[in-house]
């Protein structure tokens, strides 16, 4: 039985990282992933959580620290947000390499300069190529239940791979929702004990992370490769698995009234939802307007995007980053997975959101409206925006 | 596996090799002697964690490794915090019964510049922090891995590839940090400073550091012919020079209470150490003074801390 209890999401975080009873908490403290590990902190100072919290000197360390416990074959989480993912991409692409199934939770944070704490994706596009599994909350509940998702996935023993799990920064982690929280016994049900095989043990001596010449390099990242390939079918099992267990089945492309649509907006995280009320406004006058939000960001959910975007004359992809001298990044791998489709949608890009700026239901009216006509006339600026305040002769091509 | 025990002295020492042979480390360096003699201490029950640099690019080239104990690498600078992780997670998992309860001498290892320089922070962390665990410093006074690049260790007149003499310099301008002052700052409970040219001493501080409960520093020289220019036959016996000159005094400290463990009656000139080695080949007199000054300075200082806890008569 579940019981339904108010939670910010930065707490629900925390209570499903406890409820998988993890070894291992190592993180530095940044804003807006505080709420996470002070938490977590909290858990283990009153005896709710069995851990080692670890409270690192950066989050360089509070990777490392993570690699270090799972060497040893402990159960290691973190959480950080823009710099402190930034300060620890180095780490980041270790902890995939070497086969680490630490599990991260970033507070999408936008990146200096100028300095700013609030919310964009500047931050997880600039680890899109770490070789970590990737998925993006919408609410609470999904912060809750991707989390615990995220270690059954990232610690099954033909994945081996890190997970981080994206929630965005105060528009989600300070919200707090109604959440389904499970009973442990569920949890653990479909949570296995983390068994490491290759656990560091002066029983069988290993050496973990030697290094690779050019004779080898190059074959350690192909098999590298197609672990991360085979690991799609591990993250929809577990799905599967959680809605067997829980009832709740999530999808790595959710689509939302896309049914007959022939304009289809594409969203990432927590602002899908308002983005959803937009979309039931536009329904109701009529409009065949969809919308598909990727919960799946890595692998990339090719098949499941493709499939719900066929039939759709215009897709206008709503992002919260800017690729300098490319445009929007998540539009560029819309693009490329659409090319070899014989009939495509037009796509249009819009960018907004950025560093914390808010998008209200009247922006995604000027989303959908403004994205329509860019498909079809395409657009003379240097970057189709919303909600940004900008002379139109300087934004001019 | 039984260990077999061989009698060196009045010490029991086993003679079994935890760094396999068929590594590529130069020929007379320093850090396999001192690797050797650490892991000979320590026997089998450890988890080492090793920042890149010379040691970890000598030994594991894929698909080989010379380890024969459980081993990790994964960065230059965060040694000491993967160590953390790594005594952390042992601790816990004890805790829970998920593994068998042991005694495991954590151990990081890292060379000058992944200590003083790149892992100064991690390392300042990890014995903030009060992990039981044993930080290894093979110091052989630049990047040696990368081509003698000057660190933060090279001392005062050293000549480096990015620090190098000529005409309008003299090398290294600046003095050696002193690393070890900076770690028991830290108020841990024991450092001590190392040299493979003092096996017994170095291996006595090596079981006294693991013995410790909570973190240790030892600071080992480690000779480097190749970055030293210097033979690779003589590798001992600048150890020897660097002690008993005073460049590299041998000394402890224990809960902030120094120790020195030789003190010869007479310093050595500085110019017997110095001689031998390419590397200080352009000095001048003037500055060959000027280092046995710096040498006298420090020495003295040296000294006076360890004067300050008198020492009772033991054995």
């Amino acid at each position: 039985m579940s019981r339904r209890v108010a939670l910010e999401a930065s707490h629900a975080v925390a209570e499903a990282t406890r409820m998988a009873d993890v070894d291992v908490i190592s993180a530095y403290p940044i804003t807006p992933q505080t709420h996470i590990p002070e938490r977590l902190a909290e858990m283990v100072a009153y005896g709710d959580l069995d851990a080692a919290y670890i409270p690192v000197e950066s989050e360089h360390s509070a990777m490392s620290a993570c690699l270090g416990a799972a060497a040893v074959g402990a159960r290691t989480f973190t959480a950080t947000a823009g710099q402190g993912l930034e300060l620890m991409h180095e780490v980041v692409y270790v902890a995939s390499a070497m086969r680490y199934p630490v599990i991260m939770a970033v507070a999408n944070r936008a990146l200096s300069a100028p300095l700013s704490v609030w919310g964009d994706h500047s931050d997880a596009m600039a680890v899109r190529d770490t070789g970590w599994i990737q998925v993006f909350c919408q609410n609470s509940q999904e912060a809750f239940d991707l989390t615990i998702w995220a270690f059954r996935v990232g610690e099954d023993p033909q994945v081996l791979l890190p997970v981080m799990v994206h929630l965005d920064g105060f528009t989600l982690s300070h919200v707090t929702e109604p959440v389904l929280l499970p009973e442990q016994s569920e949890v653990d049900r479909f949570l296995p004990r983390y068994h490491y095989r290759f656990a560091l043990n002066p029983d069988q001596p290993m050496t973990h992370g030697a290094f690779g010449p050019p004779e080898i390099y190059a074959e350690t990242k192909l098999a590298q490769a197609v672990v991360f390939d085979n690991c799609k079918k591990t993250i929809l099992q577990g799905w599967q698995e959680f809605r067997d267990i829980f009832g709740r089945h999530y999808n790595p492309v959710e689509e939302y009234r896309t049914e007959n649509a022939e304009t289809l907006l594409l969203t990432i995280g927590s602002f899908t939802e308002t983005a959803k009320i937009v979309v039931d406004a536009r329904r109701e006058k009529g409009e065949a307007v969809g919308l598909i939000s990727l919960r799946l960001w890595r692998p990339f959910p090719f098949e499941e995007f493709r499939r719900a975007v066929r039939g759709a004359k215009t897709l206008i992809v709503f992002e919260r980053a800017i690729s300098f001298g490319l445009g929007g990044p998540v539009v560029a791998e819309v693009r490329s997975a659409l090319y070899d489709e014989e009939t495509r949608p037009k796509v249009a890009s819009i960018i907004g959101g950025l560093g914390g700026r808010d998008m209200s239901e009247e922006d995604f009216e000027y989303v959908i409206d403004r994205g329509r006509e860019v498909a079809e006339k395409g657009s003379d600026r240097v970057l189709e925006t919303v909600g940004i305040r900008g002379e139109s002769e300087a934004l001019k091509r | 596996m039984a260990i077999t025990e061989v009698k060196f002295g009045d010490r029991l020492l086993t003679s079994k090799e935890f760094l396999a042979e068929g590594h590529n480390f130069c020929i007379g360096c320093g850090e396999p002697m001192a690797i050797r003699m650490v892991l000979k201490t320590l026997g089998e029950n450890v988890i080492m964690a090793m920042a890149t640099g010379c040691d970890e690019v000598t030994t594991t080239p894929l698909p080989y490794t010379s380890w024969r104990i459980p081993w990790m690498h994964t960065l230059f600078e965060n040694t000491a915090a993967e160590i953390s992780g790594v005594e952390a997670g042992l601790k816990i998992l004890m805790k829970k019964g998920r593994i068998p309860e042991r005694r495991i001498t954590c151990i990081a290892m890292a060379g000058d510049g992944g200590t003083s320089d790149i892992g100064l922070q991690a390392l300042s962390g990890a014995l903030e922090r009060g992990h039981d665990f044993v930080y290894i410093c093979l110091d052989n006074e630049a990047y040696m891995n990368t081509g003698i690049q000057r660190s933060s260790s090279t001392p005062y007149g050293a000549s480096t590839t990015t620090a190098p003499a000529g005409k309008m310099s003299m090398g290294q301008i600046t003095r050696k940090k002193n690393i070890v002052a900076i770690a028991a700052a830290h108020g841990i409970p024991y450092v001590a400073t190392a040299s493979p040219s003092y096996h017994f001493d170095l291996m006595r501080k090596v079981r006294k550091a693991a013995d410790t409960k909570g973190p240790a520093y030892v600071h080992i020289l480690t000779p480097c012919p190749t970055g030293w220019r210097c033979g690779g036959d003589i590798t001992v016996q600048i150890g020897q020079l660097a002690v008993q000159t005073g460049v590299f005094p041998l000394y402890e400290i224990e809960h902030g209470r120094y120790r020195l463990n030789a003190d010869p009656p007479r310093l050595k000139p500085i110019e017997e150490y110095l001689k031998l080695q390419g590397r200080y080949r352009h000095l001048t007199d003037d500055h060959v003074a000027r280092i046995q000054e710096m040498v006298n300075e420090d020495y003295a200082g040296l000294k006076e801390k360890a004067a300050c806890f008198p020492v009772e008569a033991k054995e």
